[in-house]
């Protein structure tokens, strides 16, 4: 964390026998001008005049909760005259050659329109998002992958989105923010998943956005450790949702996976489901199989950030209770929480369960 | 379970005495109040945070044949008291005053409710105990009452909801804090929502198993609030109990905090300590419901790192476990002590032996 070291030794953990797959990696526009060729004049004007509007109160980009080190980055990820993780040389540099990266999956955040208060705008800002990641990144290095980023709160649009990138080989995965503004095994966002299990993309939520209400159920917290922490309960929420709702029973294929979120606490969320859903069967006769059953064979984790049980074995409990082939590597470049693949898992994970981890199980939940 | 082992004389920390309408309440109510209750036609203040029809709001052997359950001594006694071989119960109302909106109602009928309590309830059975339910919508009604109701020591606990308008570690609520270190009185917070937001951060459930599986969120976000915020700190004496909130969800929580208060700490440097120390050292948890089966309690409870956290609960009449099974599978009958008795005598400063010494208490 924020500890800038020299590279000694480019190259991929020693464990990593199955390859090094980073599924978390946030790439950035050097300018907003990079869109301008993929938005409309009509959306160009509206995104330079009235900028992007997201379900809170600040404009220009400024979150309510200021980050704790500017553009939440590691301090030594500015490229020369650029922005963190905006030139893909320096990238490259960075990570993919340091490390061996065999794999790395885009998760554009900001700008990108999702959660954005305008349908219109939002489909049109994610639209323009994917051409850049295919412009910008996917094209140059075939090391990389890219995420459909889908207006989530228009389902109608994100299906559309889906379908027209199925099938190319340059897109990994369907991308959504975990602070949707309903909870995200709502009917109104099945067309969502329904397009993309029939694309054969996962669903990945990643933690961010911004949902409308307040950031916990017991009202606005005031400090941004507290933002970061209650992603944790956002996604809890977003899990519960999608179990509760039946979304898994709908949907025998949909592979969801959570990104950034942490999974200590899916453990903890599975049985409290299991427990009550007993007691509360005739209100969901829809569930026909245990919660637990549904989590651990739809959802899937990435490691960071890995929650840091005060002794290292209980991490061990953790996974086996998710299911080691359900948990995937990822850096979370350029933030300043980034993940060095050589030292972030703990020592006492086993040799082939790191080897998994790296990469053998996102290998076969993306196919690569 | 009676035992006659006097170190295992169960303390209940959290049974439910339910009103069965407002008229219940209004001969505690000033003349006024007991006026507008009857010419606004006003019935009821069951929550949805506990649906009267849901099998988890009244365990089916427990209802009468009005489906009601949970309004008298009597029942209390027949249904918890005797069989589990209770010594002491603390009764946590959960009728809905909290959710009202105008705020001389809501303090008019906390102060009704709780005053029920005392007559109908605590005058009724020397086992019983009692949380003063705390009228929310500002900390000078809640100190009010505290205030009010402290000389009567068989109030041992100030009670609010877990949901309420704003996050209970905000600097307004220390008042309240305040107050309860000054009687001696733990800071109970119980499972459920005053509905100011939705059950969730990312909006309203469509279920009640949701909404009912969302107290588990609410439980962390308070815990981070009073951590962050600095209250637990400025208040080392207070105890804070966490009621029908579950168990297994607090170590990931805790792992989760402590990680990131380690990388962004210089944003609240009054937190000086590990936040898993602090919450072992001052907060508690009801064991009912537990949430976890049978072969992962063990490995939680090692998670938890620390065995004075549990306090034994029936959450009677709420449907928890089924005949006399009042203790969550998996606990190890050597945690049973503290569990059912000598973590409460910790909590609760007003629970402490007084005259002829109980036998047994003073390990």
């Amino acid at each position: 964390m924020n500890v800038i070291q020299p590279i000694q030794h480019p190259g991929k953990p020693a464990a990593a026998t199955l390859g090094l797959v980073d599924v978390d990696i946030h790439p950035r526009a050097k300018s907003i001008e990079e869109f301008r060729p993929f938005l409309s004049a009509r959306w160009w004007e509206h995104l330079t005049t009235w900028g992007m509007r997201q379900r809170h109160g600040y404009t220009g980009g400024q979150p309510p909760f200021p980050k704790a080190q500017p553009m939440a980055s590691r301090r030594d990820a500015w490229p020369p005259g650029g922005t963190p993780c905006s030139d893909l040389d320096f990238m490259r540099f960075q990570l993919l050659d340091n490390y061996g990266t065999d794999v790395g999956i885009l998760n554009p955040l900001q700008p990108s329109g999702q959660g954005d208060r305008n349908n219109g705008f939002s489909a049109a800002m994610a639209h323009a998002t994917n051409e850049w990641q295919l412009e910008a990144w996917l094209r140059k290095e075939p090391r990389l992958r890219g995420s459909v980023v889908v207006p989530y709160e228009d389902s109608a649009a994100s299906a559309a989105e889906i379908r027209a990138r199925a099938g190319d080989p340059n897109f990994a995965q369907v991308l959504m923010m975990s602070r949707t503004a309903e909870p995200a095994g709502n009917p109104r966002y099945w067309p969502i998943y329904e397009a993309a299990v029939e694309a054969g993309l996962p669903v990945a939520f990643h933690a961010f956005g911004y949902s409308g209400w307040a950031m916990t159920n017991g009202g606005w917290p005031s400090f941004y450790i507290e933002e970061v922490s209650e992603h944790a309960t956002s996604c809890q929420n977003q899990v519960i949702s999608l179990v509760v709702e039946g979304v898994f029973e709908r949907l025998p294929g949909l592979k969801v996976v959570l990104i950034e979120c942490g999974f200590a606490w899916m453990p903890s969320v599975a049985w409290r489901l299991d427990g009550h859903w007993k007691h509360l069967r005739s209100e969901v006769p829809h569930l026909t199989r245990a919660p637990s059953e549904q989590i651990r064979d739809h959802i899937w984790v990435s490691t960071q950030p890995m929650e840091e049980p005060e002794r290292g074995a209980h991490v061990l409990d953790i996974c086996e209770w998710i299911g080691w082939d359900h948990i995937l590597f990822a850096t979370d470049y350029p933030h300043w929480d980034f993940d060095d693949p050589r030292e972030a898992l703990p020592g006492i994970i086993p040799p082939e369960r790191r080897r998994d981890i790296f990469g053998g199980n996102a290998r076969k939940l993306y196919g690569f | 379970m009676t035992s006659p082992d006097p170190a295992l004389r169960a303390i209940d920390c959290d049974v439910h005495p339910m009103p069965v309408s407002l008229r219940s309440l209004s001969p505690y109510m000033d003349a006024f109040w007991a006026d507008q209750v009857v010419e606004r036609g006003m019935t009821g203040l069951d929550s949805q945070s506990w649906p009267i029809g849901s099998p988890k709001t009244i365990r089916a052997d427990w209802r009468d044949a009005k489906g009601r359950g949970a309004s008298s001594v009597e029942e209390l006694r027949a249904q918890a008291l005797d069989p589990f071989g209770v010594d002491i119960a603390i009764l946590n109302p959960l009728y809905g005053v909290q959710l009202l909106f105008n705020e001389d109602m809501c303090r008019a009928f906390t102060r009704a409710l709780n005053d029920w309590v005392r007559a109908e309830w605590l005058d009724r059975d020397p086992r019983l105990r009692a949380s003063i339910v705390l009228p929310m919508h500002t900390p000078e009604q809640a100190v009010d009452e505290i205030e009010r109701l402290a000389p009567d020591r068989r109030f041992v606990q100030a009670l609010a909801l877990v949901m309420g308008e704003v996050p209970l570690g905000r600097r307004q609520w220390w008042p309240v804090f305040e107050a309860c270190v000054r009687h001696g009185l733990a800071l109970g917070i119980h499972a459920g929502s005053a509905y100011r937001h939705p059950q969730t951060s990312v909006g309203w459930t469509s279920w009640y198993l949701e909404e009912y599986a969302a107290n588990q969120q609410a439980f962390q976000s308070t815990l981070a609030s009073l951590v962050t915020e600095g209250a637990l700190g400025k208040f080392p004496a207070l105890k804070v109990v966490l009621l029908e909130s579950g168990v297994t969800w607090l170590p990931a929580f805790l792992w989760r905090l402590q990680k990131v208060w380690k990388g962004v700490r210089f944003e609240v440097p009054w937190v000086d300590r590990l936040p898993a120390e602090i919450v072992r050292d001052q907060v508690r948890l009801s064991a009912q419901p537990f949430d976890a089966p049978a072969d992962g309690v063990g490995r939680i409870l090692d998670h938890l790192r620390s065995e004075e956290m549990l306090l034994w609960a029936s959450d009677w009449p709420h449907w928890q476990f089924d005949g006399n099974d009042c203790i969550p599978p998996g606990i190890p009958a050597r945690l049973l002590p503290k569990l059912l008795r000598g973590n409460a005598l910790a909590t609760y400063p007003r629970l402490a032996p007084t005259g002829a010494a109980r036998q047994g208490d003073a390990a």
